[in-house]
């Protein structure tokens, strides 16, 4: 994966006059990932993210994309200032491969500022070098940050409908 | 769904004025490309302004102003200045279902309501302008 240097927008904090840089997740990003998706959630998904990091990371899939967002000055112990994790999934619920978004976070701190968009740009172009034309995420209803984030980025309701049930 | 002329007008004023927020406005100006009368849209615009979405400038050269957050107001938020989103109450007129039929339906119907709520509660005067870019941008290139 080429690596991406990304331009931030102009922004009235210091911390971010410095360009993006993007690039594939290594194990020593994972308790960073751990700490902010636990900062953001409240959960701490310890085994999920170890899982998710050999899936998409470690394995060198080309297919799977799991990415991180620093400071391109990043000093030693400084945190990554997001992720985004997706892959190519073909043919389930009948659909034509396509890209699929499941994870996407910023620092809290540092939202507004470009990083969500540098990773979803950069995923998107990870698809397109995939060979698919069509990308595709799932949002809860109440989840009005990524709803107007996935808005934002140019995406629309696709053809499919969630659907549920409890097991009783 | 069907939207009240009045939301409608105010979606279009919005975007017109948040497509260019160093800019004021006119009533008239406004009204002329969407076809309505300067009163109609008169009243919509003060309801914009209660609700500081918009400021009126007087004088030569006046109007309105966007002085909202594109990048925050909703159409929900505009759209909820003149009127419900949620679907119809019970047939009895009251607020909750007083049969297990109309407490079915109404299960059905806030499916729809939620979906409808969470769609236009994310996306923002910003992302509608994006809307508008990209239309312009494939009908000039047909």
């Amino acid at each position: 994966m080429a690596e991406t240097t990304v331009e931030p927008r102009p922004t009235a904090l210091a911390s971010l006059k410095l360009p993006i840089h993007i690039r594939r997740a290594q194990a020593a990003d994972i308790p960073a990932v751990i700490a902010l998706d636990e900062r953001v959630t409240g959960l701490n998904k310890r085994d999920y993210w170890e899982d998710s990091f050999k899936r998409y990371a470690q394995s060198r899939r080309a297919d799977g994309f799991f990415l991180v967002a620093e400071a391109l000055d990043r000093k030693a112990g400084q945190p990554i200032l997001g992720f985004i994790i997706g892959e190519v999934r073909a043919w389930e619920f009948g659909s034509a491969p396509c890209g699929w978004v499941f994870a996407l976070s910023v620092e809290p701190e540092l939202r507004l500022q470009g990083v969500g968009e540098a990773l979803f740009e950069t995923i998107s172009a990870e698809f397109k070098k995939s060979g698919v034309r069509k990308m595709r995420t799932m949002v809860a209803h109440d989840n009005r940050l990524h709803l107007m984030f996935f808005r934002g980025s140019g995406m629309m309701a696709g053809p499919y409908i969630q659907l549920e049930k409890d097991i009783e | 769904m069907k939207l009240q002329i009045a939301s409608q007008l105010a979606i279009y004023a919005l975007l017109e004025l948040a497509a260019e927020p160093d800019r004021h406005f006119s009533v008239a100006e406004i009204g002329e490309k969407y076809h309505v009368s300067s009163h109609h849209l008169a009243k919509v615009m003060n309801a914009l302004g209660r609700a500081k979405l918009v400021r009126s400038v007087r004088g030569v050269g006046g109007g309105y102003q966007f002085v909202g957050n594109a990048r925050r107001t909703t159409l929900l938020d505009v759209i909820e200045q003149f009127e419900d989103v949620n679907s119809g109450v019970a047939l009895t007129g009251g607020t909750s279902p007083t049969t297990t039929e109309e407490g079915a339906l109404r299960g059905v119907l806030d499916e729809i309501d939620n979906i409808t709520r969470a769609t236009l509660g994310s996306i923002t005067i910003g992302t509608m302008l994006k809307l508008v870019e990209r239309r312009r941008h494939v009908g000039a290139t047909r």
